[in-house]
């Protein structure tokens, strides 16, 4: 059962997993959730233009991601628009111009719903290089930052008052989840990217008692739920993308049960 | 400049959205000195605070520091979302990190050692303000910049909290400049009262009438206190939205017109 296809989709899970636990923690804190599935929701458009254009597709994935998140913080300035809404019509918008664009202009046969919904069965060793080598440069990137990133969360004025130059760390922070959300398209899939960061880190935070254990977890969590997923989709002929996420969301309900949450919503 | 101060501000203006929210405003705060702000709502003294801080920059005017001067700011506004795991001890450390003696003196200093591996977000209103003045403390701050230090804590709390704030002053001779709405209590642990709508009102040593446990009782802490500062005259009055109607921005000599 060992398979080939099945080590090379275990160690790109789990690449892309311990990457997107600690990052995800941030857009937990931050309450950027939607904020990711927007910028996630626009990668079909990143798919299409890659297709159409003859490049790889993650790096339009990536490249459509940066705008999508850039013209966000820029549209954010826009008082008459309220940040859900902006957020709900770029999200529904881009993902709509995506599948428009896949189905007139680009004439290969695409398989949409493997973009959709990811095709982990079908990593190859480009995708590992690619989802390690971005993921490093992420984490690499991320633990640098890690004061100052968490600093600009718990409390911005406080941050930039002591120094911290929090538009420069949050602008990173945006140009990490792009990058994350280009190289796990190919895991779990656009519409289910959001899920591999938020759930893992949501799981965490029941058994964390400081930011970096939470950050730890989660990627620990992320990385459990890989073969815990593809097992049971393997098992029972399940989609592979979907089963690892319904792994998540049941060590999530599972880690609901945890003391350390209770107490602390009881003391709420 | 003058080398004792730790701030100096000339002539600051600003004007935000059409509005003048500072106007020629000067002030300087030396070290092992309480400066208080007091004024109304909407009178600027927040938009001051966040010029000192570098947070916003004036429009007008000359805003210097110290070289290397350390500030340690405790904001009005604090709240830490129940999403993030936080212990005390992990607070201290948010925008510096320092090694376990000093978080543990700094908080002992504030009176919360015993919260060190608490979560923030169980602590009380007075503990959590508390906990955010070690924080700052860690950092050996020349200034203290302190934003409504007592928002959220109780009559009790706030006296005590006055109290720990002019003795960190004592034992580390830094300069403190406060924000405050809490003009009884204020007063007797103040060196120097900013009264500040939109401009420098006036300025000077509150008085020491309110100290007298006679008049205290006769009238109460909050007017025996508040009398202090507020039998300053002005050589101006106000339009309702504080602008300077005539005179100057200076110090509160003569008649008092609001």
């Amino acid at each position: 059962m060992f398979d080939d296809f099945l080590v090379r989709a275990l160690i790109g899970g789990i690449g892309v997993a311990l990457v997107a636990g600690p990052l995800g923690c941030f857009i937990v804190w931050r309450r950027m959730a939607y904020f990711g599935d927007t910028v996630s929701h626009s990668g079909l458009l990143g798919v299409a233009l890659g297709l159409l254009l003859g490049v790889n597709v993650s790096f339009g994935v990536l490249a459509v991601a940066v705008a999508i998140a850039a013209c966000l913080i820029l549209m954010r300035r826009v008082r008459a628009i309220p940040n859900d809404t902006l957020l709900g019509i770029l999200s529904h918008a881009s993902l709509s111009i995506g599948l428009v664009v896949v189905a007139v202009a680009v004439s290969v046969r695409v398989d949409l719903l493997s973009y959709l919904f990811g095709d982990i069965l079908a990593v190859g060793r480009d995708d590992i290089t690619l989802i390690y080598g971005g993921g490093f440069m992420v984490l690499a990137l991320l633990i640098s930052l890690w004061r100052s990133l968490l600093a600009a969360t718990v409390n911005a004025e406080l941050a930039e008052a002591e120094g911290i130059r929090t538009t420069l760390v949050e602008g990173a922070l945006v140009l990490m989840i792009a990058v994350v959300i280009a190289i796990a398209m190919k895991v779990v899939g656009i519409l289910l990217i959001t899920s591999m960061l938020i759930i893992p880190a949501a799981a965490a935070r029941s058994f964390a008692r400081t930011p970096e254990q939470m950050a730890v977890l989660a990627a620990v969590i992320g990385a459990v739920t890989v073969p815990l997923g593809l097992f049971a989709a393997v098992r029972f002929d399940t989609p592979a993308g979907p089963t690892i996420v319904v792994a998540a969301a049941l060590i999530f309900a599972l880690s609901l049960l945890a003391p350390s949450l209770r107490a602390i919503s009881a003391k709420r | 400049m003058h080398s004792t101060h730790l701030v100096h501000l000339r002539d600051v203006s600003l004007t935000l959205g059409g509005k003048d929210i500072l106007q020629s405003v000067s002030l300087d705060i030396g070290s092992n000195e309480i400066v208080t702000l007091i004024g109304p709502n909407g009178g600027g003294k927040t938009t001051l605070v966040r010029c000192i801080l570098g947070l916003l920059k004036p429009g007008q005017g000359v805003i210097e520091r110290r070289a290397g001067l350390q500030v340690g700011y405790v904001p009005q506004h604090f709240s830490v979302d129940w999403t993030m795991p936080l212990s005390v001890g992990r607070l201290m450390s948010l925008t510096a990190r320092h090694d376990d003696r000093t978080i543990r003196a700094a908080l002992a200093e504030t009176g919360v050692e015993h919260l060190i591996d608490a979560a923030v977000q169980t602590l009380s209103g007075g503990e959590f303000r508390r906990v955010l003045l070690a924080r700052a403390l860690a950092g050996r701050p020349d200034l203290l910049v302190l934003d409504e230090p007592v928002q959220g804590v109780d009559f009790a709390g706030e006296i005590a909290l006055y109290d720990l704030i002019a003795q960190i002053r004592d034992n580390r001779q830094c300069g403190v400049l406060m924000v405050s709405h809490d003009l009884h209590i204020v007063m007797s642990s103040t060196d120097r009262v900013v009264c500040l709508n939109g401009h420098v009102c006036c300025s000077g040593v509150p008085g020491d009438v309110g100290a007298n446990p006679e008049y205290t009782r006769l009238f109460g802490p909050r007017a025996a206190d508040a009398f202090a500062v507020y039998t300053h005259r002005h050589d101006h009055h106000h339009h309702l939205d504080g602008q300077i109607a005539d005179g100057t921005p200076d110090t509160c000599a003569e008649d008092h017109q609001h």
